[in-house]
């Protein structure tokens, strides 16, 4: 260890790793799990999500599963629910769509309105 | 690699004795089973306090506590939970029902009133990775200390935080670190005592096992303080695991140059070597645990000379405490005023307390100083268990006392701990319950000490072992009118000219017993009874005629055929013959036979 730097840069790539251990104050993307979501292609999905955040270094989002939400029809679905409760509800999605939602929703703040259950009915 | 879900099992003591290494070895299994185990990893962690609902499983990010975890258990939550995430809300921690688990389990009152400084990265991290300590601001401490600040701010900043030692008497640290510093010699040495011997007391264990990096951290922090480059942690081998951790710790310091030569770029060099302990109690003494350092039999010897001017092989010395180190970085990351900010006036920051004996929640909490004995056993422990009544608890280990009921809104302090005529220790914290007899628990305590004694003075080699014979002949009913004065009078000897601290101390669980327990040890020696109904000789069991059915059932049970009667009519008990086994009780169906103190 010849720095603080160094030591600050070990830090930064390891609280990436750790960071999922803290959930206070995070926005929660809750993927449906359950067999009609996995069925439907839920985990590609989902690990789509984690890997579209880490590449882009997002912290402060959390994904997390559920079970069925009740419109299986609609699977895969998620959820992207902020640390203040704001809930926007995402329906058939694939990986591409999950990518996209990161950076147009997660990281710009704009939810991606073709993809929300109100746009599919 | 980045996993979406990190599964953390306790990999203390107490957990992996109830199989949580066999729980991390299927759940992988598992995952490779049904192919996530790219997403989802596994990691063991330090104790996180709630032994008793042990083995804890955390499942991140949702936070989710399981409790008792068995191997049976685990298909389930792999299955559920890590598949298709559904909590396994039987084996939840907390309000099964609650909407939000890891908030649920913020509000289990065991947690809920903890402050955690020293156990701070215990469950958290995975004490085996030294990035993970990294990522919770590890090492930081150091690094600033050896690149912004002298030995002296240092030292000013421990003075000003007001630490006092964890260990035991509570000595100042800051204070301690100064006279060392100011000693003249080429070499200075930093050891750290993890010698835990106390019974019931488990909070360096734990430190070690889940936060070894804090303790190399904070001794290396010392080392620049005092102008020392070497230093030993003293552990005894009776803590596997914690030897373990501690090597693999010290082997990544290396590795990483947090230990060794010319640690971040400075011309500041530290390395630290383990001593294992064989187990002796007075090897927690600072002068027995030098000598033992040293390759020699563990006896303590006079002071002074103290060791911060003569310690080990006759160098400057600063013994500090497992659980005082785990604070220091903290201190001097957050400031010596935000941690003086926390506890009582004269004991500043928390202590953590292992709890024990007749308690709902046993484990390890850590609490502010002034946190108040009903606090502990009420709001953090759960209360007593099946009902009983609170009779005392008992701090300190065998150099400590007890603090009966009516104490029980007293503060928990050093100064208020030492007033009541027990002390504060390394943290035991034996609570008891109206079923236990207080001259059999001085009785216990002592025997400790007489079996712990290292023999090299009289007053305790000796003097502690007639006390124990004159505490023996008591709970046998053979106690005489002048035992008590004889006891005071030896206690008072022992006390002044004790080579050490374990002799000097260990007639404070007597003193203290004498104190609010008088009338107990009066019945014993007068009335020949024992009131809480624990001595043996003193009890007699007896049947109730109007209940017995003379169904013949203890008599049959009886071991050594003290029990006689016709059928159908009462039965007797030949008190000459019993041997107070307790079998009779045990047997009746009618609840006729009971224990007369």
């Amino acid at each position: 260890m010849k720095s603080l730097a160094e030591l600050e840069a070990i830090r930064e790539k390891a609280l990436k790793e750790i960071n999922l251990r803290d959930n206070t104050g995070k926005t929660r993307v809750v993927v449906g799990m359950a067999t009609c979501g996995i069925a439907a292609g839920a985990r590609p999905v989902m690990n789509a999500f984690v890997d579209e955040l880490n590449k882009r270094n997002v912290q402060n989002v959390n994904v997390t599963m559920t079970g069925c939400i009740g419109v299986c029809r609609l699977e895969p679905i998620a959820e992207v629910i902020t640390a203040d409760g704001v809930k926007t509800t995402y329906v058939k999605l694939d990986p591409e769509k999950a990518r996209k939602i990161v950076v147009e929703h997660l990281i710009n703040g704009r939810p991606v309105k073709e993809y929300t259950i109100s746009e599919a009915e | 690699m980045i996993y979406r879900s990190h599964v953390l099992v306790c990999g203390g003591t107490g957990c992996t004795s109830s199989k949580s290494m066999e729980i991390i070895k299927l759940m992988n299994e598992l995952l490779r089973e049904n192919n996530i185990e790219n997403e989802v990893k596994v990691i063991h962690t330090g104790c996180f306090g709630l032994c008793e609902k042990g083995p804890i499983v955390v499942v991140y990010p949702e936070g989710a506590t399981y409790s008792r975890v068995t191997l049976e258990d685990v298909k389930e939550i792999v299955e559920e939970h890590l598949v298709k995430g559904r909590i396994v809300k039987r084996l939840l921690l907390g309000d099964k029902d609650a909407e939000d688990v890891s908030k649920a389990l913020e509000e289990v009152g065991f947690f809920k009133h903890q402050v955690r400084i020293a156990l701070r990265n215990c469950g958290v991290i995975n004490p085996e990775n030294i990035e993970e300590y990294i990522a919770r601001d590890g090492y930081r401490a150091l690094g600033k200390v050896l690149t912004e600040m002298t030995p002296e701010q240092v030292i000013d900043v421990m003075k000003r935080s007001g630490l006092r030692g964890r260990g035991g008497a509570g000595f100042p640290t800051g204070l301690k670190w100064e006279f060392a510093a100011k000693a003249k010699g080429d070499q200075k040495y930093v050891c750290c005592n993890a010698d835990e011997g106390d019974p019931g007391a488990f909070m360096d264990r734990s430190i070690l096992e889940g936060d070894p990096h804090t303790v190399l951290e904070a001794m290396a922090i010392a080392g620049y303080a005092i102008g020392a480059n070497q230093g030993y942690i003293y552990v005894r081998a009776e803590y596997p695991i914690a030897v373990n951790r501690l090597r693999v710790a010290i082997d990544q310091a290396r590795e990483y140059g947090l230990l060794g030569k010319n640690i971040f770029g400075t011309d500041f060099s530290f390395d630290i070597d383990l001593r294992l302990g064989a187990g002796a109690f007075v090897c927690g003494e600072e002068t027995a645990l030098m000598t033992s350092i040293e390759g020699k039999r563990g006896e303590p010897r006079p002071r002074p000379p103290f060791p911060a001017n003569k310690g080990l092989w006759q160098k400057p010395t600063i013994l500090n405490n497992v659980e005082t180190y785990a604070n220091i970085p903290e201190i001097i990351l957050k400031g010596p005023e935000w941690f003086a900010s926390i506890g009582t006036e004269k004991s500043k920051g928390t202590k953590v307390f292992a709890v024990g004996g007749k308690i709902m929640n046993t484990g390890l909490v850590e609490i502010p100083m002034g946190t108040t004995i009903r606090q502990m056993i009420y709001d953090i422990g759960g209360g007593i268990p099946n009902g009983k009544k609170f009779k005392a608890v008992q701090t300190g280990g065998p150099s400590g006392g007890c603090i009966p009921a009516h104490l029980i809104d007293t503060p928990i302090d050093y100064d208020n701990l030492i007033a009541l005529g027990s002390m504060m220790g390394s943290g035991g914290f034996i609570v008891m319950d109206e079923d236990t007899c207080m001259v059999d628990i001085a009785k216990f305590f002592l025997g400790f000490t007489v079996d712990e004694s290292c023999g090299k003075c009289p007053p305790c080699r000796i003097g502690t072992k007639r006390m124990y014979e004159i505490l023996d002949r008591i709970t046998k009913g053979q106690g005489e009118d002048g035992d008590i004065e004889k006891l005071e009078l030896l206690a008072k000897n022992i006390s002044s000219s004790a080579l050490c601290g374990l002799g000097q101390t260990a007639p404070n669980p007597i003193l203290s017993t004498l104190r609010y327990f008088r009338d107990e040890y009066e019945a014993h020696i007068y009335e020949k009874r024992c009131p809480a109904g624990v001595c043996k000789e003193l009890l007699r069991y007896v049947i109730d005629e109007n209940k017995c059915k003379g169904c013949s059932l203890c008599a049959r049970k009886c071991p050594v055929n003290a029990i006689s009667g016709e059928v159908k009519k009462p039965y007797h008990i030949d008190a000459g013959k019993c041997i107070k086994c307790g079998a009779c009780i045990e047997s009746c169906k009618f609840g006729a036979i009971s224990k007369m103190a």
